[in-house]
């Protein structure tokens, strides 16, 4: 349905620079968002199990899961929807469940499946998000007109939110979450059920939200997590299996860095022995492509780049080569290889 | 305070902006009539008075109000627009009341709105008002106390028809409590202070005695306190669902 695997790989280098480029001191000191041991028991399911992590201003930490995994439960603990059965959460310092109202006041929240009043239109419904947020006259007008821009609802201000479409539904939801200009955002879905245009437009919103905030998103579609997370955890179970860079979590794939070459299939084991000479090469092997000809996947060892060697070598060794290029590795892999891997107990849960 | 108001606003909006308002409101008011002037024998009696009409105002709001207390909260969580409120800076006693404050306003508007009443007993003859004004007040507190019970029942369940059944069940036993048909139920078994207890939270009795005219301040307690105690238990099963 939509290009998996291949994402907007310009914005999420560019984001991840961005991010590298602050100073550690300063993220330690802008931590907003602190769980520590987490846990949610409905009845005899754990839905959420023992999960710590932290969020500092600057980062978009993307949850990632199967569905059932956990990923909303914990989202509506640290909004203060649902308390925890232990363990806490921190929400710029405030416990979550002692100081709801402060820090509800602090979260923007887009709930699963982005819920509205859905016989009120967008107008009313904004202008009462914004007085109960503590807006008055003046500023109720220029906030709405604000994020009404931002999420491009503009045409759709006086009709009923029921008769909308699942695209403006959405977007409506967001324009409720950010309307306040929280300093922390958590959004569960943000994206789902927009067509690819607006998804590009609401990852670019997210990113152009992120220098100054804390966001948490939920998906499950694996190209956002490169595209807007500059961080990403795996959530199975109920369970925290991985935490990293999208980068990072991209380095588990079995191929990662891996030197994709096809050449000529005559000259193939040839090749292959030469390769394998490369101090740099952990193994290689072979496939046919639907041509005839075959491909040589070239593994580095861990932490190598062999690109460059690689290519120097085929040159200096005048072997032709139809194409050659570097495996990225796909986060699908990575995430089927932990997912699968986490041990299937506790079981899932929608709630 | 301000919170309360807020969304009090919002949901008398909503009330209008669904064909629920004008449906409840045309309907109160034919019934209410209906029973007044038919079964009532408003006429017939030639007397100057409202008391038919009043007479059968718990039975009217036996049906109608569950109806409205029904969505109160279960269509918040059947469609997840309570994640929303909830997650909004105010405190779930800010959401009950202003919920509950605006559903109760609205059965007020609807009482009003039988003014029509009030001028014809006024044309036809010279009733006592300070008899009216204490039924109409009777009135609407009892639909408050209604109100409450059907609040608080519909924060149990996401099921709007369970919730009504359920609350209608509950302000009939409310309503019938001083009549034999419910107290013989317990007096094969309970004490007798149970029994006196049971007898004492009859509608009919405290709705009964504020028609006579009299505003025996303990009759309107007795209203205060069960909308008081509903509510407060309408509180606490939001917040345990919290902790569920």
């Amino acid at each position: 349905m939509f290009d998996f695997g291949r994402p907007d790989e310009e914005a999420a280098t560019g984001l991840n620079n961005k991010i590298n480029r602050q100073p550690l001191g300063i993220t330690t000191m802008a931590e907003k968002i602190v769980l520590n041991g987490l846990t949610k028991r409905f009845g005899p399911i754990l839905a959420v199990d023992n999960i710590s992590l932290s969020v500092a201003t600057g980062e978009v930490l993307g949850f990632l899961g199967p569905n059932g995994a956990g990923k909303s439960t914990t989202m509506r603990m640290l909004t203060g929807f649902i308390e925890p059965t232990s363990g806490t959460a921190e929400v710029c310092g405030l416990d979550v469940t002692r100081h709801p109202v402060e820090i509800k006041r602090r979260i923007g929240y887009l709930p699963e499946g982005a819920p509205t009043y859905g016989d009120m239109t967008p107008e009313s419904y904004l202008g009462f998000i914004a007085e109960i947020r503590g807006f008055n006259g003046p500023e109720i007008r220029r906030r709405i007109e604000a994020v009404t821009k931002k999420v491009d609802i503009g045409s759709v201000m006086r009709q009923p939110i029921d008769t909308l479409s699942k695209g403006f539904k959405r977007r409506v939801g967001l324009a409720q979450a950010m309307l306040h200009d929280p300093e922390i955002l958590i959004m569960d879905e943000p994206t789902d059920g927009l067509d690819p245009n607006q998804k590009h437009q609401v990852r670019k919103l997210i990113r152009e939200m992120s220098a100054d905030r804390a966001i948490i998103i939920s998906t499950h579609i694996l190209e956002e997590v490169e595209a807007v997370c500059s961080r990403a955890v795996i959530i199975a179970h109920g369970r925290l299996l991985a935490d990293g860079t999208p980068e990072e979590l991209l380095s588990r794939a079995p191929d990662h860095n891996a030197v994709m070459i096809t050449v000529d299939t005559n000259k193939s084991d040839a090749v292959k022995k030469t390769l394998e000479g490369l101090d740099a090469v952990k193994n290689t092997r072979s496939e046919k492509t639907a041509n005839g000809d075959t491909r040589l996947v070239i593994r580095p060892k861990k932490g190598k780049l062999i690109a460059d060697d690689v290519s120097q070598l085929l040159r200096s060794k005048n072997i032709p080569v139809q194409e050659m290029f570097v495996e990225r590795g796909s986060l699908d892999d990575v995430f089927r290889k932990i997912t699968k891997d986490g041990k299937s107990a506790g079981g899932g849960t929608n709630a | 305070m301000r919170n309360i108001a807020i969304i009090a606003k919002r949901e008398i909006k909503g009330y209008f902006t669904t064909p629920l308002a004008y449906i409840f409101i045309v309907i109160f008011l034919a019934m209410s009539g209906a029973f007044a002037f038919y079964i009532g024998g408003f006429f017939n009696r030639e007397q100057a008075s409202l008391a038919t009409f009043f007479l059968y105002h718990p039975w009217l709001y036996l049906m109608l109000v569950p109806a409205i207390a029904m969505r109160l909260w279960a269509e918040e969580r059947k469609t997840g627009t309570i994640e929303i409120l909830m997650t909004l800076p105010i405190s779930t006693s800010e959401a009950v009341l202003g919920k509950y404050l605006a559903a109760w306003g609205f059965t007020g508007i609807a009482l009003t709105l039988t003014f029509p009443m009030w001028i014809t007993v006024n044309v036809l003859g010279e009733p006592d008002n300070g008899v009216i004004l204490a039924g109409y007040l009777g009135s609407f507190f009892m639909a408050g106390a209604f109100l409450a019970i059907g609040s608080c029942i519909s924060a149990l369940t996401k099921n709007q028809v369970i919730a009504f059944i359920v609350a209608a069940t509950v302000c009939f036993l409310f309503t019938m409590s001083g009549l034999e048909l419910v107290l013989s139920f317990f007096r094969g078994w309970a004490p007798e202070i149970l029994v006196r207890t049971i007898a004492s939270m009859s509608f009919l009795t405290h709705f009964g005695a504020i028609l006579k005219g009299v505003i025996d301040i303990r009759d309107l307690i007795f209203f205060g306190t069960l909308i008081a105690f509903w509510l407060f238990a309408n509180v606490i099963i939001i917040d345990l669902k919290k902790a569920a």
